[in-house]
Parts: C-alpha cells; structure tokens; sequence
C-alpha cells in the first residue's frame, strides 16, 4: 500500500492524465457532482453519488454501430469500430465498481459485445472507498463492502491521505506512474478508516434491508403478488429509474436517415416504456403494472437466474434519490418480501 | 408548516370512504426517510390512518392521475388538491380529458412545499427522518446527534417562492381558509434571460439541455401533456426518438414540447421538480407565458373552466405575426 497528501492530488491526476484520458467526478453548480474529463483546475468531488452512473464510460447512453449506403441496388457496408482509447475513471465508489460486473455477464457472454468488450479492455478503474454513505445507500443488502470497492486501484481517504493500493495488473501500470508522488505505508490509517465507515453503515436507514427472500427460482412466488397493482399505481412510465440505474442495460437499435445514408446507432432504452420491445404484433407488456414489474423481478428474480444468484441491483441508491413520484426497488422488496428485520 | 392539519385530510377522507361518498381517495402515502411521499390511491379507511401523509414534502400535483383514475374503479374519486393543483384540474376540464362527475375535489391551502435539495445543501448526507414544525423542520441525520433545526423559509422550493396563487379555482369542498392571487415575481428569471444577447442565451439552454437524459419525466409527470400517444413514443410519427441521436434532436424535444403546452400550461412547476437532471424547464414554460400576456393580455391557463386560450381564439385586436417578429432582437436571431 502506498499514500500521498490530498494536496499531492493535482499532480498526481496530471501524471494519469499524461498517460491516458481520466475522467473524475466534479461538482455541478446544483450541489451534486458529475463525472468530467480531467483538465487543469479541475477539482475532484468527494460526493458519494453521481448524478448518473458511470456506466456510460463502457455502455454509453448513444452510439453508432454502423454505417449503410445505398446506391441502385448495392449496399455499402462501413464497419466504423475503432479500438477505445485508453481512458482511467477516479472516485468510482464500490457500488458501480459491483455494477461493472453485473454488465459484463450481460455484455461480455458470448457472442461478446465488442463495442463495450473494448472500452473494458482500454478503461482503468480507480475506486475510492465510502466515508460518508447516506440513508439511500443499500449496498450492503448485495453483500457488497464499501469499504472494499475493487476495481484496478483502491483507494482511501483519510483526513489529508489517500492511500493507494493497486489490485490488478492495469493497476499496478498507474501506479507505477505516480511512484515518485507516493510513498509506501502500512495499513493501519485505512483500517481505521475502514472501521470508521462500517459503523457508520451499521446506523443507515436501510441497513437491515435484506434480499433473502428473492433470487433464483422465484418468478412464481413473486410474479402474481396482488402488491404490484398498487405499487406500479403512480408509476408515471418515464425513464428516470433505468436511466440514472449503473446496471440496466437494455437498449434499442435504430437506423438513422441521414438523407446521405443510414446509420445503425443504439442507444438505452427502458421497460418502464410503453414502446420497450416493440414487436410487429405489439409490446408484450400491455401495462404499465407489467412494465413495472419487469423491471423489479428482472434485478431480483430474473437476474439471478442466471448469473448463479448474483443480484442485478448494487444498491447505488440512485433511484431512491431520483424517481419523481418516490417510488423504488426498496419499497418493493419490502412491500413482497424483503422486509427489514 | 401546513395550516391544514393531516388529521383534517385524514377525517375528512374516512368519513367520505365510510358513507360511501367516495370509493377512492387520492392522497400521499408515506416513505421511508419522511420526505419521499408517494402518490396513492387509498381504498381502506385504516390504510390512511396509518400512511396518509401530509405535510411540507407533499408537492407532487394529483390532477393528471385523474384522467387515468376516473377511467377505473366504481364510484367517485376524492382528490385533495392544492391550489396551484385547481389550475392544472381546470386546464384538464377544459380540454375534456375526465369526467368531473366522478371526482369529488377537496381544496386544502398551501404554504408552499419544501425542496429535499435545499435541506440536503444545509444539513448534508444520511438523512433518516424529518419532522415538519411550526416554521421549521427537524431533521435527524445518522450523522448528527440531535436533530438539525433549519428554517422552512430558507428551503422552500423555487416555485413555491414564487407561488402565483393561494387561491383555488375549482373544489367541490374547501378545508380551511382560502387565499388570495399573489403578485407573484415568476417572471423574473425570465427576465434574466431576455437580457441576455441571443449568443448567451443560446449557450445558456445549450448547457442545461444538454444534460438532459430524454427519461421523459418532464413530459410524464406535465399535466397538459396527456396525449394518449406522444410523437416522441410512436415509431409511426417520424420523430419518435429514445435518445438524441444529434444535439439538435436534444433541444428539438424540449422546444417542441414547450411549443405543444404553450397556452395550457399553467406554470405548475413540476417538470422542474422532478428533472433527474436539475434543467430549469419551467423557464421556456414561463417565457411562453409571459409572450403570451404582453402580446394578448394577461391570460392565466386553467383560471377558469372552458376559457380559450389566446393561440387558439381569434380576435381582430390579435397582433400582427410581423410585430410580434420585430420585437427585442429576433429580426436579428
């Protein structure tokens, strides 16, 4: 393990940056914070959250497949991938670090999906361990450790330390970088730090949410519960949940006409929308209490299912702090079954 | 602090469901962290006893609901609705979406309702609990030992600071005292921007639009917006889209719905409240609004109950598309 003084934190990011394009989270004017490519000046923020999560880095909100051009009765064909370039995200809490892996089982099962095969193979992760968690937090509840964020690098903050400590080999390449700005240190301070946090998600709100109840082979206890009515009731059908979620993944596919030629783009799509897999015979959700409740059983039964137990929620908190109308996966799983103890 | 007392609301809509009045009562229903209130559809007197809830948090505008609610279930629906809720309820009359014979509306003044937001900036993470007080909340976080008291003036919601009117347009039954239209300083913001040149303000709505995520919150929780299909989720109309494919496409949306509310929307304030992504909406809202006065007279959406909007009602006073060209610098935009 190795630390550095906050205020090394400038140069220490220049270094990165001189190596590869790194991305941070910075404030934004509405008190909240936003990841942000580095450049000079920039600062960054300790918030626990970002507004959305960093899973556009690998699974961007749009992009472009492919383009078609038409002429008589010949179609051209452009393959317009391109390798990512090499890029470093700092500050990315345990949470979304636990997310990357739930988008790599969907994504990097065979057939792999390129377009984000590639930005994972190019993309650094530097997770920085929760201090200050808040009463939206439930990662626990996925057995995820906040204190313990993974990723290539981790890192804790102290009063005026970081300590640095790499986990995979891209890691150990940055931190190489940045040897001259550290200095070797033992683990004392972070387990302090360590204990300090862990008490203090002992007294969150959410802390004895538990998902016991749910997980594989559940569809059909929970897939007629009578609560989904209610629950879905002032569901307005918007995106806001799926959008700001660091582990939905769907996504539509689509031609754009750009009157000169086609381009194939993607881009994220949501159940909670009434044209969501749209079919020639019709959307097979014909409701929004069936839309709704794709989306829940799909993170906790569905999911699952097919990933050896594993959740599809990292208990980010996003869209307990995010739906217009207040209603989330928490009050769902302890309306049907999760219920604290 | 709300004049009106929960246990008003609460009697009030026990009485109405135990008589038979009503078979439904549309209301807020508790969370978790005291100020994450979900809209409701009660059907059982103890249910509200238990989780109704009403206080400083309970901003979300019921009017909309109801074009969906009076389509389901038997019997009437009772809706409490704050004043700047009877705007939108009329707006809605006007344009035929419901029935009015199936809701039973009960008016409740306002003293403006609360952004978590605000509290946040003041009293920082871990929120667990949040009692509304005389003017003031108490507000428990994980991290403080005794509650953090902060003056609900200094956290009322943008909107509520310029609140338009105490007074309700539409009830069938009033709960407590009824309030006056306020000289109101909405259009101040607006303001702002008309003095910018047309350069700065691009730049302006090019930076908050851009951060849009098209999740379409604005446009689902918008009360004017109740098109059974929208253009922007039918693959039929040409311009449906799920993201921006271009930043044209990013501030076509937001325009263009602007565009389609202009003269229905009665500045509810709510697509600015639940933007996930903190765009000040409501400013193009408001600008239409304050167009529409200066160039047709004052004309307040939802006032009353069949009245024609200025874009739609021809008169022979109606100004000249040319004059309303020349005006500030949009011959030269």
């Amino acid at each position: 393990m190795r630390k550095c003084s906050l205020t090394a934190l400038d140069s220490i990011f220049e270094t990165i940056a001189k190596s590869a394009v790194l991305y941070l989270p910075v404030d934004t004017e509405e008190n909240k914070s936003e990841y942000k490519m580095w450049e000079k000046g920039a600062k960054w923020s300790d918030r626990l959250n970002t507004n959305k999560s960093p899973k556009d880095f690998f699974f961007p909100q749009v992009e472009d497949l492919m383009k078609f051009k038409v002429t008589g009765k010949n179609i051209e064909l452009t393959d317009i991938r391109k390798a990512a370039e090499d890029f470093v995200v700092f500050g990315v809490r345990a949470c979304d670090v636990k997310s990357f892996d739930v988008l790599d089982r969907v994504f990097l099962t065979t057939p792999t999906d390129s377009y984000y095969a590639s930005r994972r193979e190019h993309g650094v992760i530097i997770s920085v361990a929760c201090t200050r968690p808040t009463e939206t937090c439930f990662c626990q509840t996925f057995g995820i450790d906040a204190t313990e964020p993974q990723g290539d690098i981790m890192v804790w903050k102290t009063e005026s330390e970081l300590f640095w400590k790499a986990v995979t080999e891209k890691g150990e390449k940055i931190m190489s970088l940045i040897e001259s700005m550290t200095e070797q240190c033992t683990e004392e301070a972070v387990e302090a730090q360590k204990a300090k946090t862990k008490a203090i998600m002992k007294k969150l709100p959410l802390a004895n949410l538990k998902a016991d109840a749910f997980g594989a082979g559940k569809t059909d206890e929970f897939f007629n519960a009578p609560e989904w009515a209610e629950l879905s009731q002032s569901c307005l059908g918007c995106g806001t949940c799926t959008f700001v979620c660091p582990t939905c993944q769907c996504y539509d596919i689509k031609d754009f006409n750009t009157g000169n030629g086609v381009v194939r783009f993607r881009c994220w799509d949501s159940c909670m929308y009434s044209d969501f897999t749209k079919m020639s015979a019709g959307q097979p959700r014909l409701t929004q209490v069936e839309r709704f409740r794709q989306r829940f059983m799909h993170k906790l039964v569905y999911y699952p299912e097919n990933n050896e137990g594993m959740f599809g929620c990292v208990g980010c908190g996003r869209c307990l702090a995010k739906c217009p109308i207040s209603m989330n996966i928490v009050k769902v799983m302890k309306a049907i079954g999760g219920k604290a103890e | 602090m709300q004049k009106i007392t929960r246990n008003a609301l609460v009697e009030k809509a026990v009485a109405m469901l135990n008589d038979g009045a009503v078979s439904r009562v549309l209301g807020w229903r508790a969370g978790e962290f005291g100020y994450d209130i979900t809209p409701s559809v009660f059907t059982e007197a103890k249910d509200i006893e238990e989780n109704f809830v009403w206080n400083d948090f309970c901003g979300a505008n019921f009017s909309k609901y109801l074009v969906a609610q009076t389509r389901k279930g038997e019997g009437k629906i009772l809706v409490f609705l704050k004043p700047c809720d009877t705007y939108s309820f009329n707006q809605l009359l006007t344009e035929h979406r419901f029935d009015r014979e199936k809701v039973y509306v009960v008016g409740i003044p306002c003293e403006g309702m609360v952004d978590i937001a605000k509290v946040k900036k003041l009293c920082g993470d871990g929120i667990s609990a949040i009692e509304c007080g005389e003017d003031s909340l108490a507000v428990t976080t994980i991290y403080e030992d005794a509650p953090i008291a902060v003056s609900t003036k200094d956290v009322l919601a943008e909107r509520c600071l310029s609140c338009k009117s105490k007074k309700h347009v539409a009830y069938d039954e009033l709960l407590g005292e009824e309030g006056e239209v306020l000289d109101s300083n909405r259009f101040d913001e607006v303001e702002k921007l008309e003095k910018m040149t047309a350069d700065e303000r691009f730049e302006f709505w090019q930076s908050q639009l851009s951060k849009c995520i098209r999740c379409n919150a604005c446009r689902d929780i918008c009360p004017a917006c109740t098109c059974e299909k929208c253009v922007f989720d039918n693959p039929n109309s040409g311009a449906e889209n799920k993201a921006p494919a271009t930043s044209f496409e990013e501030k076509m949306f937001h325009i263009i719905r602007a565009f389609h509310v202009a003269g229905r929307c009665t500045d509810c304030g709510e697509c600015s409240r639940v933007c996930p992504q903190d765009i000040p909406l409501h400013l193009l809202n408001r600008k239409f609004i304050k167009d529409i006065d200066a160039f047709y007279g004052d004309y307040q959406a939802g006032e009353e109950v069949g009245s024609r909007a200025p874009l739609v009602n021809y008169t022979k006073e109606d100004l000249e598309p040319s004059e309303v060209f020349e005006r500030g610098d949009g011959a030269n935009a």
